[in-house]
């Protein structure tokens, strides 16, 4: 009775009792079922906002009528020199079905400049350390007919080696540096075009990280600073929202722009697999028919061929809203939809946290989430989607599922193997990896000109995405993997490996005590929890 | 004992800095022989052993140079200088890879020493490490009896392990240190230069050593 009663907590959460259905979690490229202990609590993200009914309107709308800002009509005089600077493919993810958000804002955007006679636009994708995007990938975005125009002389990704094309801005008042994008630093407009999918995003981060170079990025993109933030995913409890405000202050002082900022619904799945998201407690004949026909579909495809039709579903977002103006306001505005669509309460921490580990990250769009971004994906994100205080308990136990292949993208990781084989068996220490190998890495000549002439990560990018797994790594107790196919990745690690997820809960039993609280991420999901005691 | 504190990059020349190759060079002089007749005769010769070029690379490194440098046999020692600077103008300056001059910077930047090690010629290599700003080159040397080619290479042969053994024998006599240096070719018929230092880059590399890199995890670069 107990049980059921606890059920009711809210729509998001549900608690698993004697006759529930088992739970669909993700393995890697595939998908598993699993039953899970009564009494466990599994989190699923909230329904989705409904979409607004022309997001075009939206977006005219906004642009003219704008939080604390001149409309952009009234910033615009012929002749004048526009960049307009847009978020990368790490944003949203999956890729959302075309048109992207960011092809429409540019439509509305190039409309208005064209009306008023300007003329002198160059588009720039703000992809910072990230690798650059493919041109199949910027013709994706933006739509054939915009890329046509601009591509490649006037729409490019912003190169952070290019010493010619960066600019110094300055330093903070903590001494941070500032050195951004030439051509948005000497525009007499720079127009943002954000898609603010998880909290973290947007606000001062999109010109001040987005369009920086590395030695601007280290200051804030270090150990302490993730350390420093409860969590990274709630800007006022995260250093690094703090360290990136004050170089937005230092932006804004500095350079004219204009933010747009969208926010999504979390409706990552249309129909088909839609599945992946509801509760198994209410599917019906025909879901239950459309798990089995992907369970049987994917038992017969190699690894490779999964992962590709897993990146050829694109997600089905609708915008939530839509404001423009000053960068804070806006951002402001945009968080407090965000925080609608995401914020699950959670009554209590939980002593092991279940967590499957989905083929989807900002860092290996089209591409294996190698280890280390299994190891960003458990540590980094799911460990900082909460508010007020983390899901698991301090020293408490985390699950995983993940194959955990050793498994690394060529040309887009090149860097990340080095990482991963040389230096972290030589050492797990986050301070000690970036005072003895994070600026050789960045000067690595080759690495470079993978960065600047292919679709490689910047060299440094490893060791952040070590650092972001940082307060995690500080907090839980205990990492294990069920399903991993091999123990060395898990060695590598520091985590210990499981046959599978009831093993895996046994060990986890073992050692935070049979009478456990257990809470289960059911991934794939965006959602923050808010928790209280 | 004490760490040797200096790196260099090693280069390869031909399909990893610039895209032309050694028979582009021949080819040049070919077309630049003493007399209408000659130039005929030896542009036609040139063109008709090029699938023998391209068999005896694919059978051994040295047996090609063998062979590759007869081609030579007769020429003018003051004739092939001469050409050196016409040649680096109108053939070698314009095939050099857009990446080339940002990766030499950076790695300049480094503090490395820039070093090609390379089975092209001398002549033609220095103007174009000149204006690369290379420190050193080592290249293969047309040997000359009474100023004229005799077709046969001075040693060392610059080619497969002997361009390891004159970095190994360089790095010693210099004070460089292997582990932090560099090696970059697109061949791999240069597996031994890129096996001895501390980190290998294949540069749009052929088949073989794109096998080799993706095993080994090295990076690939595209300069072009």
């Amino acid at each position: 009775m107990a049980l059921q009663l606890r059920r009711k907590t809210h729509e998001s959460v549900i608690y698993i009792d004697r006759d529930s259905a088992p739970r669909i979690m993700p393995f890697g490229e595939d998908f598993i079922l699993e039953d899970l202990p009564i009494g466990t609590r599994v989190i699923y993200p909230n329904p989705p906002i409904k979409g607004l009914p022309n997001r075009e309107a939206a977006i005219r709308y906004a642009v003219n009528n704008p939080i604390d800002a001149k409309p952009l009509y009234a910033q615009l005089e012929p002749g004048m020199k526009v960049t307009i600077a847009m978020d990368d493919i790490s944003l949203p993810l999956p890729p959302m079905a075309t048109p992207d958000v960011r092809q429409t804002m540019l439509e509305v955007v190039l409309d208005m400049c064209y009306a008023n006679g300007v003329d002198d636009i160059h588009l720039i994708i703000a992809n910072s350390l990230h690798r650059k995007m493919t041109e199949w990938e910027m013709k994706r975005m933006v739509g054939s007919t915009i890329h046509n125009a601009f591509y490649p002389d006037r729409y490019y990704n912003h190169d952070a080696e290019d010493d010619e094309g960066l600019v110094t801005v300055g330093h903070t008042h903590h001494k941070e540096p500032l050195r951004v994008n030439r051509r948005a630093m000497e525009s007499d407009l720079l127009i943002y075009l954000n898609i603010n999918l998880v909290p973290m995003d947007g606000g001062h981060k999109s010109v001040a990280v987005g369009l920086c170079d590395y030695e601007s990025l280290r200051a804030h993109h270090e150990p302490q600073t993730i350390i420093d933030s409860d969590s990274y995913m709630y800007p006022p409890d995260s250093e690094l929202n703090h360290k990136v405000h004050r170089l937005g202050k230092l932006v804004d002082e500095n350079l004219n722009v204009f933010h747009i900022e969208t926010a999504l619904n979390n409706k990552m799945f249309g129909e088909g697999y839609d599945i992946l998201t509801m509760n198994e407690d209410e599917f019906e004949f025909a879901d239950r028919m459309k798990w089995e026909g992907l369970k049987r579909t994917f038992s017969k495809m190699p690894r490779k061929a999964r992962r590709k039709m897993l990146h050829a579903i694109p997600a089905q977002y609708d915008v939530i809203a839509c404001h423009a103006g000053e960068t804070e306001k806006v951002h402001d505005k945009i968080l407090e939809k965000n925080y609608q669509q995401y914020i699950v309460p959670i009554k209590g921490q939980c002593d092991i946290l279940i967590s499957g580990i989905p083929d989807i990250s900002p860092y290996n769009v089209y591409s294996a989430l190698n280890p280390l971004l299994v190891q960003v994906m458990a540590l980094g994100y799911h460990h900082n989607m909460y508010k007020n205080k983390p899901l698991l308990k301090k020293g408490g136990v985390m699950i995983i599922t993940h194959p955990c292949f050793d498994e690394f993208d060529h040309d887009f990781h090149p860097s990340y193997i080095e990482f991963f084989h040389r230096l972290l068996p030589e050492s797990r220490d986050a301070f000690y990896l970036r005072e003895k190998y994070e600026r050789e890495f960045a000067e690595n000549p080759a690495y470079i000109e993978m960065y600047r002439r292919g679709n490689a990560y910047h060299p440094a990018h490893p060791f952040f995405m070590w650092y972001w797994g940082e307060n995690g790594r500080q907090h839980v107790g205990k990492v294990i993997v069920a399903g991993a196919e091999n123990a060395h990745i898990p060695g590598i690690l520091g985590w210990e490996r499981a046959d599978n997820l009831t093993e895996a809960i046994a060990m986890a039993r073992s050692y935070m005590g049979r009478n456990s609280e257990i809470s289960m991420l059911h991934q794939p999901v965006i959602a923050l929890a808010e928790v209280t005691d | 004992m004490a760490k040797k504190s200096q790196a260099a990059s090693f280069y390869d020349l031909e399909g990893t800095l610039v895209s032309t190759n050694l028979v582009h060079t021949l080819g040049f002089y070919a077309r630049r022989q003493q007399g209408l007749f000659s130039t005929i005769k030896k542009s036609v010769s040139t063109v008709a052993k090029l699938p023998l070029f391209g068999v005896t690379d694919l059978y051994s490194r040295n047996v090609f140079n063998e062979f590759f440098f007869q081609s030579y046999k007769g020429e003018s020692e003051d004739r092939l200088r001469y050409f050196a600077e016409e040649l680096f103008e109108s053939t070698l300056k314009p095939a050099i890879f857009d990446g080339t001059k940002d990766l030499i910077a950076k790695s300049k930047k480094l503090g490395h020493k820039q070093i090609v090690v390379t089975g092209a010629l001398d002549f033609s290599v220095a103007p174009l490490a000149a204006y690369l700003e290379i420190d050193v080159f080592a290249a293969n040397r047309l040997e000359f009896v009474n100023g004229y080619a005799t077709g046969r290479l001075l040693p060392p042969v610059m080619a497969s392990a002997t361009k390891a053994t004159w970095i190994r024998e360089y790095a010693e006599e210099n004070e460089i240190n292997l582990s932090d240096s560099y090696a970059y070719s697109d061949s791999i018929s240069d597996l031994p230069m890129l096996s001895i230092v501390g980190h290998p880059v294949a540069v749009s590399p052929d088949f073989r050593l794109k096998q080799t890199a993706l095993q080994h995890d090295w990076a690939i670069l595209d300069l072009t």
